[in-house]
């Protein structure tokens, strides 16, 4: 490692602030990405699921009569 | 247009070609296909992504010139890359899209829009923050930084405009065609933004500090890079499949795939 | 079709646009009212001091004819697209390309054209020194036809929608910028006393490709429009 100790990594001599502001909102942004596709990919599962459901629903009763 | 291009497909339709595009459009190839590519893209990427930055954040020794700072490098370079490349095939998506009707292009290009405004927002955040401590100011108009802004603001058209159609086909048309002339003038904008910023150049800021870099600072951002650009792929799969998912969900393959377990 | 027959299209075509935009009168004087306003309110918000007015005036020009001529725009296609007149011009055996191309020469004639006559007037008022005069107009006169043709593909884009104003600048404005940057360029120079035929060259370029490749762009558009 080039930097002696942990706080000396977190400090940067200054800089420190600035340069992990910038890893801190890469991280959220990217993760934020992904959790997006994520919830969509629930919604989507969810109407699909809902869609199947309807369909068994409609076939059992169209057979009962 | 459009009618040139359903005619070169009548007059060349070589078999081969065709059938290539035939399975590559077929979204449910697709879905199969890139299943299994997923957990590879995901794994290589957060190890290059992380890996590189860490290297670059704690174990480079700092730019003679610039400090610590200079170590953002890691995250901007990586984020300004793709988000350029991600116009571009954006772009070609569109052209694929409007040439040979191919839904599964129309996925892509709507998946990247976000992705590539985030990543260019990215940019333009760690730029500002990276100047601030390094030559003192938040914002400076240079070219480069310039162009970027306006990339930004050519992803929000395109995610605009997509938002502003009910008709799910007539707004993939509607983007593959603005990103197509998006993608035209890019050059020429950047060429103009070129030009007119060394008709102003200011004497006392330069921003171009990556001609002095080191060979040891330039490996991690190798990383970094490649690793952004794996993750973009990942992040883009993620997005298409689920738009395979809601287009197709009256299918019986996507219902059995999805309620499979249940049954 | 024909040579003389495709002329002929395109005459009639831009005939047909410039008589009925001279009837309705609004639609040629409303960007030149829009633009003789905004210019007004530099002064105001700036201050009055000529030297300092004179040094913003040709980014100013440029700027307010640029946003007058967006504004103009979002009519471009929008009273045909409601009558069904675009949807026959798609279905008619004619060929789509030089009546696009001759509907938006007739929306320049009827918004940059007057702009780039009367912005010497508007030059005078923001104290612009008389060197640049004859640069302002030749370099409006160039690429305010560009700035028709870019915004006539964004116009087309959104004529099938209901809210399309402001939208139509969001996605036209990054496509202005390489006209708005040689165009002030010109005029800039021009005051300083140096050479501007390079950016007018330069707004040349722009405006032989832009007649030549944008109808391609808008021809594709109107169709998805018409469609949809």
């Amino acid at each position: 490692m080039y930097f002696e100790s942990i706080s000396d990594l977190l400090r940067m001599s200054g800089h420190g602030p600035y340069v992990w502001f910038c890893y801190g909102v890469s991280a959220l942004v990217l993760s934020i990405l992904v959790g997006v596709a994520r919830s969509r990919r629930k919604q989507a599962e969810q109407q699909i699921r809902a869609i199947v459901r309807r369909k068994k629903a409609s076939t059992s009763s169209t057979s009962q009569h | 247009m459009l009618g040139i291009g359903s005619k070169f497909l009548k007059e060349n339709s070589a078999l081969s070609i065709s059938s290539t595009f035939h399975k590559w459009g077929s979204p449910r190839w697709f879905y199969q296909f890139s299943a299994r590519l997923m957990p590879w893209l995901a794994g290589l990427s957060l190890l290059l992504l992380v890996g590189g930055a860490v290297w670059g954040l704690a174990f480079v020794p700092p730019d003679y010139k610039q400090g610590n700072s200079f170590r953002i490098i890691y995250i901007h370079v990586p984020a300004s890359a793709v988000a350029m490349g991600a116009y571009m095939t954006m772009a070609i998506a569109g052209a694929i899209h409007l040439i040979w009707r191919m839904k599964l292009a129309a996925m892509v290009m709507k998946a990247i829009a976000p992705i590539g405004a985030s990543l260019t927002f990215l940019a333009l955040l760690t730029g500002a923050v990276w100047g601030k401590p390094t030559w003192g100011t938040w914002w400076v108009w240079d070219a480069r930084i310039t162009s970027v802004l306006i990339l930004f603001f050519l992803y929000l058209g395109i995610i605009a405009l997509h938002q502003a159609f009910e008709n799910r086909d007539a707004a993939a048309k509607a983007c593959a065609v603005l990103a197509i002339v998006g993608a035209v003038n890019i050059p020429i904008i950047y060429w103009s933004v070129e030009w007119w910023y060394s008709l102003h150049q200011p004497a006392s800021i330069s921003f171009t500090g990556q001609s002095t870099i080191h060979p040891t600072m330039l490996r991690p951002l190798m990383a970094t890079l490649s690793g952004m650009y794996l993750f973009f792929g990942w992040l883009l799969l993620l997005f298409v499949r689920v738009e395979i998912l809601d287009r197709e969900r009256n299918t019986r393959w996507v219902q059995d795939l999805i309620c499979g377990e249940s049954r | 079709m024909s040579e003389s027959g495709l002329a002929h299209l395109v005459v009639a075509v831009l005939r047909r646009d410039v008589m009925a935009s001279l009837r309705r009168g609004s639609e040629w004087s409303n960007p030149l009212v829009f633009f003789v306003m905004v210019c007004a309110l530099f002064p105001l918000g700036i201050g009055p001091q000529p030297d300092r007015l004179a040094e913003l005036a040709p980014g100013i020009l440029w700027v307010v004819a640029l946003l007058a001529s967006l504004l103009a725009t979002d009519s471009l296609f929008r009273g045909d697209f409601d009558d069904a007149t675009l949807e026959q011009m798609l279905l008619s055996h004619q060929s789509l390309y030089p009546q696009v191309l001759a509907k938006t020469l007739a929306h320049w004639l009827m918004t940059g054209l007057p702009l780039s006559i009367l912005s010497p007037v508007l030059g005078v008022l923001l104290q612009l020194p008389a060197t640049g005069m004859l640069a302002l107009m030749v370099s409006l006169l160039l690429g305010t036809t560009v700035l028709s043709f870019i915004g006539a593909i964004g116009a087309a884009l959104t004529v099938g929608l209901r809210k399309g104003g402001l939208l139509l600048s969001l996605i036209v404005l990054p496509l202005y910028i390489p006209v708005l940057i040689f165009g002030s360029s010109a005029v800039k120079s021009a005051v300083a006393g140096g050479e501007y035929f390079p950016q007018l060259a330069m707004l040349g370029v722009f405006y032989l490709v832009a007649i030549a490749l944008s109808p391609l762009a808008i021809c594709g558009a109107l169709r998805i429009s018409v469609d949809q």
